[in-house]
């Protein structure tokens, strides 16, 4: 029988089949057909989100061992689709009035999508490639997908070039694991290092290396960020809430799966440099965006800064530290999309703005839509009883466990210089003096910006089921 | 009664009331009449409320009492609320400043009225809770979380140079928290739970205790706040609105007093007395060093911002002197002097409402148009130099009785800050009060109104219950004190034993 076989990949085999589907119904129907076939892409995601929910709970591989689904692929795809549809909704109306709505945009978004459930689950360097592939270039496409404007073109370009390097690096860390553990398969890998079978030489040591290189590229890790602000500020604003989110957790549930599985009982190997990288990656973060202007390059350093914190989490290399990782994009997610609500609602008579300043005295003007903001600002600089604070608490709890006192303390630092500028926000909309205010925004963006708000305040009422259900992920790995 | 949880209730109920603001909508001038009323009324039902808990208050028990329990985030990390002796009566003090500090904006603030009574709900319940709590992450979530209406208090409705002041008083602050959140983190892992009660019966290696000392005073000292990291105060004090100051330095400070006494002394007995002499000489230079500074200022609230300073490095020797005069006459001095400065700034307020300067230079001869003005002013001059028969002197003389017992050099120049308080108290007073009535536009200026009587009153009474009769209150102090102490002589006695053994 074949078909038990493909069943683990039923939810990857469903959206593939809808994206060609969608893609038959924009070619027959022309551009006029994009709010349907936006909406379908919306629908399709969140069947294939039941799927996965249906899947049962318990870790299991198939495709000749290439794939492999458990409670810890289960929690990072609902993530990944979650904020993927997300996306999608909040791209419609943009696209609309920028006059970029083509029917390829949400196929494009669900193509990725599908990437990156490929990466979730990948339990072999090929599916893992594989998966990357997929998602970076159907994400390379939407990035250039306004292609007469020359700022996003280049964005495009720029995204394009770099990421095909960055690909580079990751297949050449991979054929030397392969050349040095004689398997592309994580399990065997597993089981040659844990049984002191494979060698753990420096010709491992350079694979891993490279490996880590191509995966801290997906994640805008410092020092492979460059890319990110250019194209962050570059590319259409509903790309960058697509980019901010999603991908982040895609690439983020591969480093851990890697960095777990394969190479988990080399811990001592690795860690330095997470740490190291880890350490680059909130400082950056938090010193770069202090003099920036645009909300957009903002967010991108903004990100880079939240992705030095989750690899606190991966630095400690330990259940606790993957728990905390879970956690922290959980939430990450959820105060990214909100922020990129308000972003997209940021809209004069005259069009999109994207200068910080143009924000001022939004307290006065559009009370709600700055008390939102002002709440995720609060929250990205980790102020509790915002969620963002929790998401730091188990990162940094997870780094303190497994000794790494050093890189904990320098953590919690920047996060304290990094809410400089977040507060800066929240002063010009709150301090200065109120400017011509922004058009009403679409119901849909209302409604998303509030129901993050809602959760990202509230967060702390009830946390046990996130906490419980990342524990449960977590173990996954560890068992 | 057994199943109401009065100390959730307490700290909640000011919510409640923030919903209620946030419903009544209409027209700016209705919005905003409303949202005074419903503020004053849910501060005074908490105030009352919060009675209850004294009320209930056992003064024979030296734990906790009126504990709540309940999961939370799990892994040892509980919903834990409860108060003993020394949190008891900041419960008290914060609700019953709160009423009065929106009394006192009744006029002042006219824009975006709603948006700053809610700041000041949220406020209190952070303030409260930080009492209240009995886990070290709930107690962090409170702590923290006060920094957001605070920044807005200053940043929205602050003086000229607001924007600079907010800043500084969040990051400064901000700063020294993440160090004690590293601190905490560690001890829970080595302890397994946030528990306080727990954790104050953990006996942490006496190595690490002196790291995790310095974290916890890391942010204890600039709350405080203590020289040198004194200077966020200044700049906040000056540039919040009359009310951010009362709150300001009526409870924010407190927080970090009560840190050191909920945190630092019982968690890390051995470390608190090695670290002993450095507390002592930081308080002592704050106490002489901001005194004098405070004289030169020409800004009133600057002044009484610094001595403000001053006054809190009595405060934190009388609570390093690990003597029950020491400790109690450190608490009772908190409670005194958020009631007194809180007054002080009060008293500024009332003039700077009505001549929009507060520089020293510009007023003089006050009494002849003011004399209500002038005798409340009197009053709290008087209490802030401590003289007998006022709050102040209760909490300074049983400070330095305990801390001539520890270090006579310590209270000898702790003494010479109270001569320095009274020359800069007296000398604001003369300048601002006393003379020739020149200026012309105070020639015109109003006596204290009936507003402004309502908020006096009730801080007249109590600073001379405490000053005359301060029994009721030390009485809720004394099993909690003599608890503390014993534990801390225990773990002392415990570290001398064993290093006995070891030679």
């Amino acid at each position: 029988m074949v078909l038990p076989e493909i069943s683990i990949a039923l939810p990857e085999i469903f959206l593939a089949v809808a994206a060609m589907a969608l893609l038959m119904i924009g070619v027959f129907r022309g551009n006029g057909s994009t709010g349907l076939v936006s909406w379908l892409a919306v629908l399709s995601i969140g069947v294939a989100a039941v799927l996965v929910l249906m899947g049962s709970g318990e870790a299991k591989s198939g495709l000749s061992d290439l794939y492999r689904v458990d409670a810890f692929s289960n929690f990072m795809k609902l993530l990944a689709l979650g904020a993927s549809a997300l996306a999608v909704i909040m791209s419609m109306d943009f696209n609309k009035r920028e006059k970029m709505a083509r029917f390829e945009f949400p196929i494009l978004m669900l193509i990725a999508v599908l990437g990156m459930m490929v990466m979730i689950s990948a339990y072999d360097l090929m599916s893992m490639y594989l998966g990357i592939e997929l998602m970076s270039l159907s994400l390379y496409v939407t990035a250039a997908f306004r292609r007469d404007s020359l700022r996003a073109t280049e964005a495009g370009l720029k995204y394009f070039v770099l990421g095909a390097l960055s690909s580079g690096m990751l297949l050449y860390g991979a054929s030397l694991v392969y050349g040095f553990t004689g398997s592309t398969n994580f399990g065997v890998i597993a089981d040659g290092l844990s049984s002191g079978r494979i060698e753990t030489g420096l010709g491992l040591l350079v694979g891993i290396v490279f490996l880590i290189a191509g995966l801290a590229f997906k994640v805008s890790a410092v020092p492979f960020h460059m890319w990110t602000p250019d194209v962050y500020e570059g590319v259409p604003t509903p790309v960058t809430a697509f980019f901010a989110a999603a991908p982040k957790v895609a690439g983020m549930a591969l480093f851990i799966r890697t960095f777990a599985m394969p190479f988990g009982d080399v811990v001592a190997q690795w860690q330095q440099i997470i740490v190291f990288i880890s350490i680059l990656t909130m400082a950056l973060g938090a010193f770069a965006a202090i003099n920036q202007k645009n909300i957009k390059r903002l967010m991108a350093y903004s990100s880079i800064g939240h992705i030095g914190y989750a690899l606190v989490g991966l630095a400690a290399g330990t259940e606790e530290g993957v728990r905390g990782i879970l956690i922290y994009m959980t939430l990450y997610v959820i105060m990214n999309i909100g922020t990129f609500a308000i972003i997209l609602s940021m809209r004069a008579k005259e069009g999109m703005v994207e200068d910080i300043n143009e924000l001022a005295g939004l307290g006065k003007t559009k009370p709600y839509m700055a008390a939102l903001l002002a709440m995720f600002m609060f929250s990205l600089a980790g102020i509790p009883p915002l969620a963002g604070f929790f998401g730091k608490f188990y990162v940094f709890l997870a780094a303190i466990d497994a000794g790494l006192y050093p890189l904990a303390i320098i953590g919690l630092v920047t996060s304290a210089v990094g809410a400089f500028y977040y507060l800066r926000i929240v002063k010009v909309m709150y301090f200065d003096e109120p400017k011509e205010g922004f058009v009403p925004m679409q119901r849909s963006m209302g409604v998303i910006m509030g129901v993050c708000g809602v959760i990202t305040l509230l967060f702390f009422v009830y946390p046990a089921p996130l906490l419980s259900s990342a524990a449960h992920a977590a173990s996954a790995l560890f068992n | 009664m057994a199943d109401f949880n009065i100390l959730s209730w307490v700290t909640f109920l000011p919510l409640a009331g923030v919903v209620l603001i946030m419903l009544t909508g209409g027209k700016e001038e209705v919005a905003a009449r409303n949202a005074r009323a419903v503020a004053l009324l849910t501060t005074l039902v908490t105030f009352v409320l919060s009675l209850g808990i004294w009320y209930m208050f056992d003064n024979s028990q030296g734990g906790f009492q009126m504990v709540e329990k309940a999961e939370w985030l799990g892994g040892g990390i509980n919903y834990h609320m409860g108060v003993d002796g020394i949190s008891m009566l900041f419960i008290i003090l914060t609700t019953f400043l709160m009423p009065i500090c929106v009394l006192a904006s009744w006029d002042a603030i006219t824009t975006r009225v709603r948006e700053y009574m809610i700041a000041f709900l949220i406020m209190e319940t952070l303030m409260i809770g930080v009492f209240c709590a009995l886990d070290m992450v709930m107690f962090y979530l409170f702590f923290e979380a006060g920094l957001i209406p605070m920044f807005l208090i200053i940043g929205i409705w602050g003086g000229k140079n607001r924007v600079y002041a907010s800043y500084k008083f969040f990051l400064y602050t901000l700063l020294g928290s993440v160090l004690m959140l590293a601190a905490m983190i560690t001890m829970y892992v080595i302890a397994g739970t946030t528990d306080i009660p727990t954790l104050m019966a953990t006996n942490f290696d006496s190595n690490l205790q002196l790291w995790l000392w310095l974290a916890f005073f890391a942010s204890f000292a600039v709350k405080v706040p203590m020289w040198p990291v004194h200077t966020w105060l200044p700049d906040a004090h000056v540039q919040a609105p009359t009310a951010g100051s009362v709150i300001l330095a009526g409870v924010l400070l407190k927080m970090g007093g009560y840190g050191l006494l909920r945190f630092s002394i019982p968690m890390f007995p051995e470390a608190s007395e090695y670290f002993t002499p450095l507390v002592f000489f930081m308080s002592v230079v704050a106490i002489i060093y901001t005194s004098l500074v405070a004289l030169v200022q020409k800004d009133m609230k600057k002044l009484i911002a610094y001595s403000s300073v001053a006054h809190m490095g009595f405060i934190t020797i009388g609570v390093f002197t690990f003597t029950q005069q020491g400790l109690e006459g450190g608490i009772l001095q908190m409670i005194s002097h958020g009631i007194v400065s809180g007054a002080l700034f009060l008293c500024v307020g009332v003039v700077y409402d009505r001549l929009h300067t507060r520089e020293i230079a510009r007023y003089g001869g006050l009494v002849h148009r003011m004399p209500k003005y002038a005798l409340i002013f009197m009053f709290f001059t008087m209490a802030t130099i401590g003289l007998p028969g006022t709050s102040g002197f209760v909490g300074e003389f049983l400070i330095l009785v305990g801390a001539y017992q520890v270090s006579t050099v310590t209270a000898f120049f702790a003494t010479t800050g109270v001569i320095l308080g009274a020359a800069y108290s007296l000398w604001l007073y003369r300048r601002v009060v006393f003379g020739e009535l020149v200026k012309e536009d105070l020639k015109t200026m109003l006596d204290v109104n009936k507003r402004e009587i309502a908020i006096f009153v009730p801080l007249i009474a109590v600073a001379l219950w405490i000053g005359v009769y301060p029994d009721p209150f030390l009485d809720v102090m004394h099993a909690s004190v003599t608890n503390l102490m014993e534990q801390h002589q225990a773990s002392m006695e415990m570290v001398k034993s064993s290093l006995h053994a070891a030679k």
